[in-house]
């Protein structure tokens, strides 16, 4: 898979290390946050449910990271979901604060 | 990593385990020893004998006491006797003007006192200081020697190592199935293979469940995050008063008499169909505001959430009450913890929780030996000798054949310590570590596979021989805990033999132990063997 890649192997293994650990830690916490706000049950069950599914979440976003076809697209692949969810939180947050939702 | 989804799984469990292993290997025989963590202690505070009282009246007892010892304090904690703890343990807020001043009572970490109780009588009992099952409990997830919080993160981070490495390693796996059955003893590589999937295969859903209810018992640390989106400035108070049953008041500052308690108990008991009391706490005893909260004792649940009731402490009324029909959310946190801990399950359970444990600590540890037999294979063929081969090899040795020496060694400290030795929890903790520090010089200056077969055989003897030493210094030993059915330190002493003699045939199996290459290839290479 690092064929595709013009990058030394090392930089790869690095950057897609930093990925898993870091960026599949941004991507559980936009989850468990995600979760928290939007899941229509009380505050506190929502926030404990976002929690459980951000566990998996980091766990699954850590495989994607070495499996994917290129650092790179390792990354992109986390930034996409990992945008969509923080646009999505963001908007969330601005409704609830002008008393939209909540 | 090669090209490959399952290839690339295969580096992503090969490094995501190796990075982590002994960590791993300790937090998995350490937490697995905790199962027994009330039998440990027991077996470690052998001047208590066992009792089987009535927990209602060992409530009672620890109640009228608490008036006496700590009439100032602030909160009281009672862990009432049950059928695997026979005294009854108390904690209380120490108010700072009576710091120093109880007699026979030991000093509990943040300003808390504790005592232990006859649970008939309500004295004060005077056992050998030690921490008991606690120690390995709490390096299970806190390691040692290092702030508390750090220890948790630290273990959080190698636990979603484990779950990575769980996973990469059963999509890496073609044959699930076959591996039930597979062992191929003296093979080198092919062995430690064989034998890291069998203890992987054996217990998976086990070591799925653990791992991931693991994460999930520290996850309000971990993943904060959803938290400080849905609260907003309230921040975590407001999360942690919706998530608690029961939220008693602050001190009213006007004295009034704490109400009689055993209607409270009678009361409960009766609710929950005759469910004896586990934890009891009092809050702001003695003051207008004060309030009694009884929880249920371990094991009527799953979940950890225990049910309970909350009673006003001047009035006697009942404020509160709640069982485990919490929220969806809750309850399946509540059974995630529960899962974890395991003080649901009977001694039959256990027993397999505990086996289970076991399997994991063998995946983690042939996981670790196996590493280092490929990386062997690799580096001679490219003609290295590495200095980092050898650094894993001597951190194989003592971190898997040294952990459980290690651990016997806090025992026999226990035992020969002297018993009024200043700081004697604090030493056997000292002698633990040294052992295990010794362990690592040990596996640094002997070749393989000698260091192994020494390991393992200095570990085995001394498992093997701790009910001779119990024998020796106390009069807990199984010529009379047999006959009298104390089952709770007979059981310790079987089971410290059935170590032994298992450990035993470790080391008799160690001396074959091949860390390099095929036999094939080691016909061709001459019967190299490490």
């Amino acid at each position: 898979m690092i064929a595709a890649s013009h990058w030394p192997r090392w930089a790869s293994v690095l950057s897609r290390t930093l990925a898993a650990l870091f960026g599949g830690y941004g991507l559980a916490s936009l989850a468990a946050a995600s979760c928290a706000v939007a899941l229509p049950m009380p505050r506190a069950d929502a926030v404990l449910t976002g929690m459980m599914v951000g566990l998996v979440v980091h766990a699954a976003a850590a495989l994607w990271v070495f499996a994917a076809g290129s650092a790179v697209r390792a990354w992109l692949g986390l930034a996409a979901p990992g945008a969509a969810l923080g646009a999505a939180l963001g908007a969330l947050l601005l409704l609830a604060q002008n008393g939209g939702l909540r | 990593m090669k090209s490959g989804f399952r290839q690339s799984m295969a580096w992503l469990h090969t490094w995501s385990g190796l990075l982590v292993g002994w960590v791993l290997f300790a937090v998995f025989l350490t937490g697995t020893a905790a199962y027994l963590r009330p039998e440990l202690t027991r077996w470690m505070r052998p001047e208590l004998t066992a009792s089987r009282p009535d927990p209602v009246q060992a409530a009672l007892t620890a109640v009228t006491r608490l008036r006496a010892l700590a009439p100032q304090s602030a909160n009281w904690f009672i862990e009432v006797a049950g059928p695997r703890e026979p005294v009854t343990t108390v904690f209380w807020r120490a108010p700072p003007a009576a710091l120093g001043a109880a007699q026979g009572t030991a000093q509990g970490g943040r300003g808390f006192r504790q005592a232990t109780l006859d649970p008939v009588s309500g004295a004060t009992l005077d056992a050998r200081d030690t921490r008991g099952g606690n120690f390995f409990y709490r390096f299970h997830f806190e390691l040692y020697a290092m702030p508390v919080l750090w220890g948790r993160w630290i273990v959080s981070i190698c636990g979603m190592f484990m779950l990575v490495a769980i996973l990469s390693g059963i999509i890496t796996h073609r044959r699930i199935f076959a591996d039930f059955f597979t062992f191929r003893p003296s093979k080198g590589q092919r062995s430690w293979l064989d034998g890291h999937a069998v203890a992987a295969v054996l217990a998976l859903p086990y070591h799925l469940m653990i791992t991931y209810t693991g994460l999930t018992t520290l996850m309000v640390m971990t993943l904060p995050w959803g938290i400080t989106a849905a609260y907003g400035p309230a921040g975590p108070p407001a999360f942690f008063a919706d998530t608690a049953p029961f939220a008693p008041k602050r001190p009213a500052g006007q004295p009034a008499a704490l109400a009689d308690v055993a209607p409270m108990l009678a009361e409960a008991v009766q609710a929950w169909g005759g469910a004896p009391p586990g934890r009891i706490t009092v809050n702001h005893p003695g003051d207008a505001n004060a309030s009694v909260v009884i929880l249920s004792g371990p094991g009527a649940q799953v979940a950890e959430e225990r049910t309970g009731m909350a009673f006003d402490g001047v009035t006697g009324a009942r404020l509160a009450a709640w069982g485990t029909a919490g929220s969806a959310a809750a309850q399946t946190r509540g059974v995630m913890t529960g899962l974890h801990i395991g003080l649901f399950a009977g001694p039959m359970l256990r027993g397999l929780l505990l086996l289970s444990g076991l399997a994991g600590t063998v995946m983690v540890g042939t996981g670790c030996v196996l590493w280092s037999v490929k990386a062997r294979q690799k580096a001679e063929k490219a003609g290295r000798k590495g200095f980092g081969l050898r650094l894993v090899d001597v951190l194989n040795v003592a971190g898997i054949a040294g952990l459980p020496l290690a651990m016997a060694t806090f025992l026999w400290a226990n035992r020969l310590l002297p018993l009024h030795l200043a700081g004697r929890a604090d030493w056997e903790v000292k002698v633990f570590f040294g052992a295990w520090l010794l362990a690592v010089v040990h596996a640094a200056l002997r070749p393989r596979p000698a260091a192994w077969t020494e390991q393992w055989g200095v570990a085995a003897l001394l498992y093997a021989l701790l009910p001779v030493l119990n024998a020796l210094t106390t009069g807990r030993h199984l010529g009379r805990s047999l006959p009298d059915g104390d089952w709770g330190m007979a059981g310790m002493d079987l089971g410290f033999l059935a170590i032994g003699l298992g450990l035993g045939a470790v080391t008799l199996a160690s001396r074959g132990w091949r860390f390099r290459l095929r036999p094939r290839a080691q016909g061709r290479a001459g019967a190299l063997r490490a």
